[in-house]
């Protein structure tokens, strides 16, 4: 069964793949459910522009997403010169900043599927909350965020789900750097590119197919659960 | 005591309603559909901010534009039963009777869980979610959740709509025992007359947005402007002697009027009128 057998590289690549894609989700998802809520909930001018923003590496091609990262981001970019200064944090080249680049992709995805939950929140349960003693805050946490808990569960999945097939951004930003920033669609395009490499993509291919159909039963299962919880 | 004066505009209605209640006892709000009932119960719950005015219960001011006293509706302690229920999906029946009751100081609760339980008959579905509950039901758990924080007035938009006539008679003595017992104002929403005739101390009748009057019943009776705004619906004429005419003043009224007295007022179908309210 040496058909099978996962090579260091490939290994590295899934362990890395995992790795970033986690840090992408939840570093993403207290920004995400905050832009949902504001988005949802809140009427500004200049509210179609933040929607519009918050949208655009979805319409964008990956590329250009990486190359702003790369601008601002970099160690002499405004906002990664900055992090490097105060905080020692360096994204250039690193898992980090793989992982900011799948978050950045992955953002729309998380935001349209807990907003989409959020505004189907009754209003009316949140008033009553009001009126039972709780402050604003109190309110989302007790009964909108528990509501609202398949929302989360989908953009979640669906973020990871983006994070782990990340290519374009990842590879302009970071680039293609073995055990550093070598995710799981890097090293499969990286088998692609060298002679006798078919065998390990071919592995790489299974395994991404996996990974994704673990992802959706997962959600379908935990949605299914929460269903039959509120029925009770 | 019971003080309300609001101002507010929401798109072309306008409410202008005005009105005190000296007793502490229940206060029906009373009209049709549409005549500003719900908007002036939210407004004293804090759920919607009144343009002007100013709102008291028990010399305690909720809302004042004048001294710039607007109170959030968690600090208001008003207990709100909604038309609706409202019940949260996700909690069961007990964390739903126990969300608002925990989060009032004990110092301030006067109502006992097992004693509200009993009264409202909803023992054996404390374990359940609001989903497998059926109209009546929820709307007694509302009733008890909103009686368990202990409030300071209550306020009530149609409570019993969708309860049975024998579960009804149950839960109006107590809400007017309670109302008495602890000394809370209640503002009562009701299209209901029976309801309305049986509970309330005061009455308060709406007529878009604004208060036609307002009163105890004795000073209806005794007041020239004792009144209910409605349209007339029909007009039997039973052959020449006493007409009926049916009335819809948010539910239908029929009353008896001598032909003459009919003629003399001009009644015709359609037509808005405001019916005095006489003792049976």
């Amino acid at each position: 069964m040496e058909v099978f057998t996962l090579t260091s590289l490939e290994l590295e690549a899934l362990r890395l793949s995992l790795w970033v894609s986690s840090w992408a989700v939840l570093g993403s998802l207290p920004l995400g459910i905050s832009m949902a809520w504001i988005l949802a909930r809140l009427r500004f001018p200049g509210r179609s522009l933040l929607d519009g923003l918050i949208h655009l590496p979805l319409v964008l091609p990956p590329v250009v997403i990486g190359y702003f990262l790369l601008v601002f981001f970099g160690r002499r970019g405004v906002v990664g010169g900055w992090l490097y200064e105060t905080a020692g944090i360096s994204l250039a080249f690193n898992w980090k900043g793989a992982a900011v680049a799948a978050g950045v992709m992955a953002f729309p995805l998380m935001v349209r599927a807990v907003r989409l939950s959020l505004e189907g929140v009754d209003n009316g349960l949140e008033a009553a909350a009001r009126t039972l003693g709780c402050g604003p805050w109190r309110v989302f946490l007790t009964v909108t965020l528990p509501l609202i808990v398949p929302g989360i569960m989908t953009g979640m999945i669906l973020a990871f789900a983006r994070s782990l097939g990340e290519f374009g951004a990842t590879i302009t930003f970071v680039s293609n750097i073995q055990g550093e920033t070598q995710t799981l669609p890097l090293a499969l395009y990286t088998l692609t590119q060298v002679p006798g490499g078919e065998m390990g993509a071919m592995r790489l291919c299974i395994l991404a197919i996996l990974i994704a159909m673990m992802a959706l039963l997962t959600s379908e299962m935990l949605a299914g659960r929460f269903a039959s919880r509120m029925r009770g | 005591m019971l003080e309300v004066c609001v101002r507010r505009k929401q798109g072309s209605f306008s409410i202008d309603a005005s009105f005190r209640s000296k007793v502490l006892g229940i206060t029906a709000l009373f009209g049709s559909s549409g005549a500003g009932k719900t908007s002036i119960i939210n407004m004293v719950a804090g759920l919607a901010r009144p343009d002007e005015g100013r709102i008291c219960i028990n010399g305690r001011e909720l809302f004042d534009s004048e001294k710039g006293i607007d109170l959030p509706p968690e600090k208001r302690r008003i207990g709100y039963v909604f038309q609706e229920g409202r019940l949260f999906p996700h909690l069961s029946v007990r964390s739903n009777l126990c969300f608002g009751m925990h989060r009032t100081n004990s110092s301030d609760r006067y109502v006992d869980f097992d004693q509200i339980v009993q009264l409202l008959a909803i023992e054996h579905l404390l374990c359940r979610r609001p989903a497998g509950l059926s109209g009546g039901e929820k709307q007694r758990v509302a009733i008890g959740r909103a009686l368990l924080t202990s409030p300071a007035m209550l306020l009530m938009d149609e409570p019993l709509a969708s309860l049975d006539h024998a579960r009804k008679a149950e839960v109006l003595p107590f809400i007017a025992t309670l109302s008495r017992e602890f000394s809370i104002p209640i503002l009562y929403v009701s299209h209901s007359m029976n309801e309305i005739l049986n509970l309330a101390d005061d009455i308060v009748v709406l007529d878009s947005g604004r208060t036609v009057v307002a009163g105890s019943f004795d000073e209806l009776i005794s007041m020239q402007k004792n009144t209910f705004s409605g349209i007339i619906e029909q007009i039997a004429d039973n052959n020449g002697s006493l007409p009926d005419v049916r009335l819809n003043i948010g539910c239908p009224l029929l009353a008896r009027i001598t032909p003459g007295a009919g003629n003399e007022l001009g009644l015709r179908l359609g037509r808005k009128v405001f019916v005095p309210i006489k003792r049976a």
